[in-house]
């Protein structure tokens, strides 16, 4: 029981007034932060993921012979021999008129229409996914179709250049699960401080209730009772607080399409782990107030 | 929950024998304790401010353990006992503190329904003796009073209620009519007296000696200097009262 059941009349041994002040507070602040370190630890490591398995297994040829008829035909040979191999997924030929589209940013002309644009010798390239599995069985068969219809041309794997940014976007998803871990243990340190505050706010009482003969779990209770329901105000405050930023952030995002930033989603599971934490740091507080109070009881006679 | 054994018919209800208590590395406050206290009695405890009668009314009321010598209560070694066992035997003793020790945000009725209340006794069964006892210590027309709002003697008629309403079987009272005028320290004696006739075994320290000549069959236990002072050999070799 995350808040134990203490009659009513037993709930009076306590004042009324809060007993732990700015507790909620402190809760509350803890509570948003760590939400939304989660809700961005889960994003990026979906993210990452994401990235992860489309790099993987992604390939692009680059045919570099000089002659652009012949890199025109070798490149067409590749993309139809691959079409028929039974470790590629899928192939495409990247347009020139995509290529030139795309260096034009760099050289001021965002149409790709620049004369000295439409001059430069580009490569013909080949996009190639392959299907899951074997990775490096597809590797070798690829090497020996190339060799075969393009030979000179370089294969360059996606995962060299994509992978530091999928490794640096992990990192960050694991920055943010330590920072998650940081602030349950902070959390956990309010709620003993309250605890050992409030024994010692109310230790006349507490030992006019041992005299006449009341047991540990007794006083506990009591005691965990108020801190529980303190932290939930403050657990539900700051819940309601993290929803509020994650659903704005969600708005805006949701008008992100193109790039990595795309790639970055909660997802049912992230959703799922976001509405379990407020449930599981109230367990963890009463838990954490159960013990301190147990422990600090026996020292008593 | 473990309760108390109940007691052995004929055995003291509490013996004490060669007991000292030291605080931290302290010389002793109390030495070479040794006394028997048989059910149904009255005992006065003596001696000058500073002589150990609040230590040793400590250790019958189970606040403190002895830092040496053997201590049984209702038949029982209480220095080997478990700290969990302890509650079951403190229900058993009602304690009248000096600074009455009512807990100020409940009223005169709550703190007198307290003991039962953690004895697990249900509100539907608390009314009746509640009430017969705020009417007993004439408080009836206060009960929902709160203690600071209470005169010094209304409060110690609380704290007595209190602890009396779970009929204990051995009464402890610390100055309980220190705090009060002549005529309210003799109420409240008489009180004591109507529960040691109803079986209640009570040991009241004081200083006031008049108080012990209005008791009949009262014993004295007079404390020197941390000592037991029993020349007659009345406490340790009591006479039998059956």
């Amino acid at each position: 029981m995350l808040i134990p059941r203490v009659p009513v009349q037993h709930r009076r041994l306590l004042p009324d007034r809060r007993l732990s002040g700015p507790t909620p507070w402190i809760v509350a602040i803890l509570m948003m932060l760590t939400l939304l370190a989660a809700a961005a630890g889960v994003g990026l490591a979906r993210a990452a993921n994401a990235i992860g398995d489309a790099i993987a297994g992604r390939v692009t040829v680059q045919i570099v012979t000089a002659n652009p008829m012949t890199r025109a035909a070798q490149a067409a040979a590749l993309r139809r021999a691959a079409d028929t191999a039974p470790f590629v997924r899928s192939a495409r030929t990247v347009e020139r008129e995509e290529l030139q589209a795309m260096l034009g940013q760099w050289f001021g002309s965002a149409e790709g229409d620049d004369p000295l644009l439409r001059s430069l010798p580009l490569p013909a390239l080949v996009d190639i996914d392959f299907v899951g599995g074997d990775r490096a069985g597809a590797m070798a068969a690829l090497e020996a179709l190339v060799a075969r219809e393009a030979p000179g041309a370089r294969i360059i794997p996606h995962a060299e250049w994509l992978g530091p940014v999928a490794r640096l976007i992990r990192s960050l998803a694991w920055i943010a699960a330590g920072l998650v871990l940081l602030m349950t243990l902070a959390s956990a340190a309010v709620v003993i401080m309250t605890a050992r505050a409030a024994l010692g706010t109310h230790y006349a009482t507490i030992e006019m209730l041992h005299l006449i003969g009341a047991t540990d779990r007794q006083i506990a209770r009591l005691f965990q009772r108020r801190i529980a329901i303190d932290t939930a105000y403050g657990i539900a405050l700051g819940s309601l607080v993290a929803a509020a930023i994650l659903l704005l952030v969600g708005w805006q995002w949701s008008g992100v399409t193109a790039g990595l930033a795309a790639t970055a989603s909660l997802g049912p599971v992230g959703w799922a782990l976001l509405l379990a934490l407020p449930l599981l740091a109230i367990a963890l507080a009463a838990l954490t107030a159960r013990q301190t109070l147990l422990a600090a009881l026996k020292k008593m006679l | 929950m473990t309760d108390a054994a109940p007691m052995r018919p004929g055995g003291a209800m509490v013996e004490f024998s060669g007991v000292g208590l030291r605080y931290g590395p302290d010389a002793e406050v109390l030495s070479d304790i040794s006394f028997n206290l048989q059910p149904g009695s009255f005992y006065f405890l003596t001696g000058a401010s500073g002589a150990g009668k609040t230590s040793l009314l400590k250790m019958l009321y189970l606040a403190q353990r002895p830092s040496r010598g053997i201590v049984r209560l209702f038949g029982e070694d209480l220095v080997a006992m478990p700290r969990h066992r302890l509650p079951g035997f403190r229900r058993r003793i009602g304690v009248v503190f000096q600074d009455f020790r009512l807990i100020p945000h409940l009223s005169a009725r709550d703190n007198i329904a307290l003991p039962l209340r953690i004895a697990g006794v249900g509100e539907a069964d608390l009314a009746g003796p509640v009430g017969e006892m705020l009417s007993w210590i004439g408080l009836g027309e206060r009960a929902d009073a709160f203690p600071p709002t209470l005169s010094g003697g209304e409060q110690q008629r609380v704290a007595i209620a209190r602890a009396v309403i779970a009929r204990p079987q051995l009464l402890v009272a610390d100055e309980p009519t220190g705090n009060v005028d002549p005529d309210m320290a003799m109420r409240l004696l008489g009180l004591f007296e109507a529960l040691n006739r109803l079986g209640t075994t009570v040991v009241v320290a004081t200083h006031d000696i008049h108080l012990i000549s209005r008791i009949e069959n009262a014993q004295m236990m007079r404390l020197e200097k941390g000592r037991l002072s029993d020349p007659t050999g009345a406490l340790r070799y009591p006479p039998n009262r059956a």
